[in-house]
């Protein structure tokens, strides 16, 4: 063995390098991608599940469901989707160390997200059809309100980074990950959307 | 280029744990984020719910030991091996060779500190704990009674709602601690692998837990979906599985078993990878077809996303659905056969260790070679309708997952102990485990084959007198199984008090967990690790040689 092996002796300079060489390197954003991959097969399945319910019944909706209003839906997706070019202005910003611009779109993109689930909320009271009112009702229902809840989770993540961004020196110098977070998140609710709304309404 | 190998510590704050080593048990209790903790954490506590399950198992087969129903009321015997299921799958195999192994092995096999997210790791153990108390708890009030796949509409008709329901709410936790843990590890391993180490120079453990890991991340939500909707139906009044109420019961099937097929290839995958890695070092030769090992790994992986529906081939599914299951099925014996050839070209002409660990991998690969080809019966439609529901069945699987994960994770606790631990455990403690566990698992579940070919129905406490004798063998393989245990148990604990010490090296293994000191230290290395050889250069003279494989920066 040619190698020293310095058992006594320590080797300080060594031991710096490799202090510096094992300051943890971000894989928040790979994990947070990940993650959001495994959410959408959650999604997934459960539009399998309605594409099957819908393929093997013989009559759909079933009888005496009542015709679904599409204007408001059609009116909360488009806002719902414009809301992802808003937030992704505030991840301009934040590159740019503007973080005064990322309130402003981080608000501006809140808002619009409050009132796509306000538009839900409103629909849900007018609807003539319950929960248990028949299988398209509770499909209908438990894919729309299991999205609204992630819209939900969304708007209390940009809640957090409104917050947060107050505080002296947050998401300056590159470390913002909590605003790539948020709005990666944000896209991620949109499409899934995207597919519902066509899925429920459309198709 | 001197090479340098730091033994001893600069500072205080490269031993963190040096001056506390008296309390250092504690640790185990805490919301520790040192991955080797999180690691010996899941199998110390996945182990205490295997001895629940094989508690439950030994109360089943008590009841079988005659045709009559004399021992507890049906009732209850339906919960005992619900519950007996849903522990050995969610609460054993499946958090034990991932979390458990995968925690303690990945960062040290690829040169890396800890895992990618120390907190989130630490956060995906500690989910398990409560679920796994939720679910045992349930027999305090009627557990679960429909087997553990909960097929509706009998787990929405069910006496048993509140146990229905825990069992629903605990199945969601730990398929969310599985899910965050497999996010750990696909980081971990596609982007904290040592400067140098390419996705070929990873032992063969890595490429399985990716494997693994991504079916959990594709297959593992979609369970939630199902149980999701499950617990609407059976709390909201919702029918989506519910034929009376216009819903089908054959989509749970569907996406039941798109987890739970997967969920299999999940508990053996990384069964696979312990073995790729006991097998070298015992036999002392390079493994035989790395890459096809590698490969056949992600092989798996995919075409085990496409065969679930072969559960359901009584499920009224059309024929030519059958047909496809039935070829991607019988398909997955390929990749299967080549890691077993594999295995077997590895030991041909090794010299071989047979002690403990050696011994419970060729275990493995016997009994597991049983199981797979019962499987490939399975598999065809014909004999699969002819056998669905019969001890067949339990035989199989008990085969793949006892024969080949129960082996497995036996092989590499007797591998990887003086690495946990520092301590050796004994060697003869240890022969007399695996031939009690040999000779009691075949004594239970071989003859299993011939009740299941002769139509005994499984999920009953009753049977048909004709069968009693071979259930007595059955019986009598059980308990010597449960014994079996007991020498395992206290060999473990009594070495990791007073066992004989452990050498940082002591099989003279090639892979970079043995490159650190026994147990290793906060941070896994003084200084950075160094890749000498290949992880499995046994033989290949290369053991001395001067140079690292790969710069160190």
């Amino acid at each position: 063995m040619q190698g020293v092996i310095t058992d006594s002796t320590p080797n300080i300079a060594l031991a710096e390098a490799s202090h510096a060489h094992h300051e943890h390197p971000d894989h928040r954003v790979f994990g947070l991608i990940v993650f959001l991959c495994s959410e959408g097969m959650l999604f997934l399945g459960l539009f399998a599940a309605y594409l099957t319910f819908r393929a093997v019944s013989t009559e759909w909706p079933p009888a005496g469901t009542p015709e679904l209003e599409v204007m408001l839906p059609a009116i909360n997706t488009i806002i719902l989707l414009s809301s992802s070019f808003v937030i992704h202005q505030a991840d301009h910003a934040i590159k740019k160390d503007d973080i005064k611009a990322v309130r402003w779109w981080f608000l501006l993109t809140f808002i619009m997200g409050a009132t796509f689930l306000a538009g839900q909320v409103y629909e849900y009271q007018h609807l003539s059809f319950g929960l248990t009112s028949n299988l398209f009702a509770s499909t209908f229902y438990v894919l729309t309100g299991f999205h609204g809840f992630h819209v939900f989770v969304g708007l209390t993540l940009i809640t957090i980074m409104l917050i947060k961004s107050f505080q002296k020196g947050a998401f300056l110098g590159g470390k913002h990950y909590g605003i790539e977070a948020a709005s990666i998140y944000w896209h991620f609710v949109d499409i899934i959307w995207v597919v519902l709304f066509l899925m429920l309404y459309i198709l | 280029m001197t090479q340098v190998i730091v033994q001893a510590p600069s500072s205080e704050s490269f031993e963190p744990n040096k001056s506390s080593d008296k309390g250092k048990w504690r640790e185990y209790f805490s919301f520790s984020t040192d991955h080797k903790v999180i690691g010996i954490q899941y199998l110390v506590t996945t182990f205490f719910f295997y001895l629940i399950g094989g508690a439950l198992a030994s109360v089943i087969r008590a009841e079988l030991a005659t045709p009559d129903s004399d021992l507890v009321p049906p009732e209850l015997y339906n919960g005992l091996f619900t519950i007996h299921g849903t522990v050995m799958i969610f609460l054993w195999i499946v958090p034990a060779v991932t979390g458990g192994f995968g925690n303690y092995l990945i960062p040290l096999m690829i040169g890396a500190r800890d895992m990618a997210f120390p907190k989130l790791n630490a956060a995906a153990f500690w989910l398990i704990p409560p679920a796994g108390v939720l679910l045992i708890s349930s027999f305090f009030y009627g557990p679960s009674s429909t087997g553990w796949t909960a097929y509706p509409p009998l787990s929405i008709l069910t006496d048993q709602r509140v146990g229905q329901a825990v069992w629903i709410a605990s199945i969601i936790i730990l398929g969310t601690s599985s899910i965050l843990a497999a996010v750990n590890f696909v980081v971990t391993i596609l982007s904290m692998r040592m400067p140098g180490m390419g996705m070929f120079d990873m032992p063969l453990f890595c490429w399985s837990v990716l494997s693994a890991s991504g079916l959990v991340l594709i297959a593992t939500p979609v369970l939630a979906g199902a149980m999701i909707l499950l617990g609407f139906d059976l709390l909201a009044g919702t029918a989506f599985f519910n034929p009376t109420g216009g819903g089908n019961p054959v989509v749970y099937q569907h996406l039941f078993w798109f987890y739970s097929h997967p969920a299999v290839y999940v508990m053996i995958l990384p069964v696979f990878g312990i073995i790729s890695e006991v097998l070298p070092v015992h036999s002392r030769k390079p493994i035989f077809g790395y890459k096809a090992i590698a490969y056949s790994s992600v092989i798996i992986c995919v075409l085990g996303l496409v065969v679930w529906a072969h559960h359901m081939f009584t499920s009224g599914t059309p024929n030519w659905l059958r047909m496809f299951f039935m070829i991607a099925t019988l398909l997955v014996a390929v990749p299967t056969g080549i890691k077993v050839f594999s295995w077997i070209a590895t030991l041909w002409g090794g010299k071989l260790r047979l002690e403990s660990p050696l011994l419970f991998a060729i275990g493995f690969i016997s009994m597991f070679v049983v199981g797979g080809l019962s499987g490939v019966m399975l598999g065809s439609v014909p004999i699969d309708i002819h056998l669905h529901d019969t001890y067949f069945i339990v035989a199989h699987f008990h085969y793949v997952l006892f024969g080949g994960s129960v082996f497995g994770i036996y092989a590499g606790i007797y591998h990887w102990f003086p690495k946990m631990t520092g301590k050796m455990l004994n060697e003869f403690w240890g022969k007399v485990h695996f031939f009690l566990t040999f000779v009691g698992f075949n004594l239970c579940f071989l003859p299993m084959h011939l009740l299941g070919l002769q139509g005994m129905p499984r999920r009953v406490a009753q049977y048909d007198p004709q069968f009693a004798s071979i259930n007595v063998i059955c019986t009598i393989g059980a308990f010597l199984l449960a014994i079996s245990t007991f020498p395992f148990l206290f060999n473990a604990i009594f070495s990791w008090i007073r066992g004989e010490k452990a050498t940082d090296n002591p099989w003279n293994g090639l892979t970079l967990e043995w490159t650190t000191s026994s147990p290793p230290i906060v941070e896994n290395w003084h200084g950075d690790p160094v890749r000498r050889t290949g992880p499995y250069d046994y033989g290949m003279g290369l053991q001395d040689t001067e140079q690292p494989l790969a710069p160190t920066h």
